[in-house]
């Protein structure tokens, strides 16, 4: 059934920026332009006044399916993504069992294609059970359909490993993904090391657990020529050496987080279980940093590390409580909020969300383009709402934004040439 | 006066006001103490929980005399700490305590924050025991009083605060009291005891013992956690002591006259030297004596009974 989406505003970046009708046929992108041929019985989506764009593409979700279901399955998950805009999600290995090997994989896959919402991509782990011991069986995960590799929340620490793993994926052509934590200089930590840790009496984790470990990273994927992904950079120090690292050709890229770049550690006095992830909320220089290497293009990716956790786990004291946050279905307005202050452009800000996460895991995915699949979220983008997480598609209520006015909203998202997320007419 | 709060979670939001009316509360409180009866009857009906989820002897001694002598009833309820591994919340363990009608829960935790999670889901007041590294209040004010006993003012005191500042909720407290009253802090012991950015609090930060007593009235000694030598902050309880430690020589190089404290329990022969700990220049038991008249006015405060 084709789609004609009239009268907003395409912006496919890097291709087309403009007023323009899209139309969609058998899951496709079929024409971008004013005055389209469209054949009879296409349903008409009216556009005006709104944005019309490629699908977002988050590189860093936490489903918890399987094993944790009760936090997220990936039904719920997928269903989170597509309010928040995001047609397409890659999700990390550590489940349980830890997605280690094809039958996960392929596992992740059959319940991502039943739930029939987003297009989820599985992240295989880098080592067996994510021990940071032994390789998976990569090439194994790779044709079972991982796009990628990582041992995310357990950063391999063994540099040799590592370099093994860096090398061992050139064979398979897939990015290495880590989440950058020396778990040495941060252990035991809750929250950035600073004058407010020490306020508070937290144990700290600082900047500089996050720097080593990019500095290593850097240098082993300078030494073995692989794709270096850095998920959720944080800190002023990370976003220099990935700066310098694409100044000399490196293959490095970069991801940063909404609540990185929106609000820093002082959401954490009151001892708020909300404002604890990993990394931690900094201090206002990083946030700037952030700002800054999105800006330039240092950082190429806006992911969320969408990581549920249910209430009671939050509900714990602030050492014993889990590391994360729920971020699908806010990362639109907190990315659309940094175009209102003028850090980004409008086309960069869809860049950051579709076009280059996409690029970065060689994913057909995030752009327009003729015979591209349909994946296209409808923006309202000066449309205010209250976040209510009550009202969240995700199973999980994590989330530091509650309450928050936020500008800028999804109407509908379509994959594949589906409608599978429009808001109902009485929340307009 | 009156104090305007239902909890007793820190010092650091305290107004110097406050802090006097608690002292100055406690006066009362250690005259009945000296009495042949020590007892009075202000919060007879009330209940006192003492919820410890470490193992405490002096602090929940002290709370449980201070309530028992106030009239009050005392239950001590001490969950293994395993059960904050179990998964039953904090929350959860409060609400069941406080559905039996008790007015004031007095709680250690090892987690910082604890209190004030807790403080904010119960409607009975809460004291905070310790919390962690974070604080421990009514030592803090313990250690005021015990200061101001000596005929001591704050304004102006020099106090030198020793030891693995980083880790102790004692030394937190203490900061945020005595910067707040107008003394000038010091903090003494290897880098790696001292937290980041700490200078921020309106203390100085010494590494060297010898130079930070000059001039000192009050040298208050932190206890030294053996078991984190493990953790690289020092190398030997053997260099630590070289370094650290309180010896009879180092007290000659404070102010005539200094006192010597410590919130116990002591470490002899490490931090502090028998011959000191057990000289005329300690007020170490005064301060475990004084424990007790502090918290029954702070319970006092609390309850509202006046």
């Amino acid at each position: 059934m084709a789609i004609h989406i009239t009268g907003g505003h395409v912006i496919d970046p890097g291709r087309f920026n403009n007023m323009a009708d899209v139309l969609i046929d058998e899951g496709r992108v079929v024409a971008v332009g004013p005055h389209l041929t469209v054949p009879a019985g296409a349903t008409k989506i009216d556009a005006k006044g709104k944005l019309v764009l490629p699908g977002f593409v988050d590189l860093h979700v936490h489903f918890r399916e399987p094993g944790f279901e009760y936090k997220e399955s990936i039904q719920s998950g997928a269903a989170a993504a597509v309010a928040g805009g995001f047609t397409s999600v890659c999700c990390m290995p550590n489940t349980n069992p830890v997605n280690d090997n094809q039958a996960i994989t392929e596992f992740i896959i059959d319940r991502a294609r039943a739930a029939g919402l987003a297009n989820v991509f599985p992240i295989g782990a880098i080592t067996k059970g994510s021990e940071g011991k032994e390789l998976a069986e990569i090439g194994d995960l790779r044709r079972a359909g991982c796009v990628a590799i990582s041992d995310d929340g357990k950063p391999v620490m063994n540099s040799l490993v590592m370099r093994r793993a860096m090398e061992y994926a050139l064979a398979f052509d897939v990015a290495v993904v880590d989440h950058c934590e020396d778990l040495h200089l941060a252990e035991g930590g809750c929250m950035n090391e600073g004058a407010i840790s020490t306020e508070l009496g937290l144990p700290g984790m600082p900047a500089a657990a996050e720097d080593v470990m990019v500095a290593r990273n850097v240098a082993l994927a300078e030494l073995t020529g692989a794709r270096l992904h850095l998920a959720h950079i944080s800190t002023v120090g990370s976003v220099r050496m990935v700066r310098e690292a694409k100044s000399r050709g490196l293959k490095v890229t970069a991801e940063a987080c909404p609540h990185h770049f929106t609000i820093t550690e002082e959401v954490v006095r009151g001892y708020n279980t909300f404002a604890k992830m990993n990394p931690p909320l900094r201090t206002w220089k990083d946030v700037q940093a952030i700002k800054e290497g999105l800006c330039d293009g240092t950082i190429d990716v806006i992911a969320t590390d969408h990581a549920p956790h249910a209430t009671q786990e939050k509900q714990l004291g602030f050492t014993e409580a889990p590391f994360g946050i729920v971020g699908l279905e806010t990362a639109l307005p907190l990315t659309l909020a940094l175009v209102d202050e003028g850090v980004l452009s409008l086309e960069s800000a869809v860049d950051r969300l579709s076009t280059a996460p996409a690029k970065v895991f060689g994913l057909a995915k995030g752009t327009l383009a003729v015979g591209a699949d349909a994946d296209v979220a409808i923006v309202a983008q000066q449309e205010q709402w209250e976040v209510d997480p009550a009202k969240f598609f995700s199973k999980s209520r994590n989330t530091p934004f509650a309450g928050w006015k936020m500008k800028g909203r999804v109407t509908t998202t379509i994959v594949g040439g589906r409608v599978v997320f429009e808001t109902s007419p009485a929340e307009l | 006066m009156s104090l305007k709060r239902k909890d007793l979670l820190s010092l650091a939001p305290l107004s110097v006001d406050e802090i006097g009316l608690m002292l100055e509360t406690a006066d009362s409180f250690k005259e009945v103490t000296g009495r042949e009866i020590k007892k009075v009857p202000a919060l007879r009906g009330r209940t006192v929980v003492n919820l410890f989820f470490e193992p405490s002897t002096r602090t929940r001694t002290s709370f449980e005399l201070a309530a028992k002598r106030l009239s009050a009833d005392v239950i001590n309820f001490s969950p293994s700490s395993s059960s904050i591994v179990k998964g039953e919340t904090l929350l959860d363990t409060a609400r069941n305590i406080e559905a039996m009608q008790a007015d004031i829960i007095v709680l250690r935790h090892p987690s910082p924050g604890a209190a004030e999670t807790l403080a904010r889901g119960v409607k009975s007041s809460v004291i905070n025991a310790g919390d962690g590294w974070h604080e421990h209040p009514t030592q803090g004010l313990l250690d005021l009083y015990t200061i101001r006993e000596r005929g001591l003012s704050f304004e102006g005191l020099r106090v030198a605060i020793v030891g693995d500042v980083a880790h102790s909720r004692v030394a937190r407290s203490n900061i945020h009291a005595l910067v707040k009253l107008g003394a000038e802090v010091r903090l003494v012991g290897p880098p790696t005891m001292m937290p980041f950015g700490v200078e921020k609090l309106g203390v100085r930060v010494y590494y060297n013992f010898d130079e930070a007593l000059r001039g000192v009235q009050v040298i208050m000694m932190l206890r030294l956690q053996l078991e984190r030598q493990g953790k690289a902050l020092f190398p030997t309880i053997r260099e630590y002591a070289r370094l650290y430690g309180l010896t009879s020589e180092r007290v000659r190089m404070a102010d005539p006259g200094a006192i010597v404290m410590h919130p116990g329990p002591i470490n002899r022969g490490v931090e502090i030297a028998p011959e000191v700990a057990d000289s005329l220049s300690s007020v170490i038991l005064d301060q475990v004596a004084n424990g007790v008249a502090v918290r029954m006015g702070i319970l006092y405060l609390l309850s509202g009974a006046n």
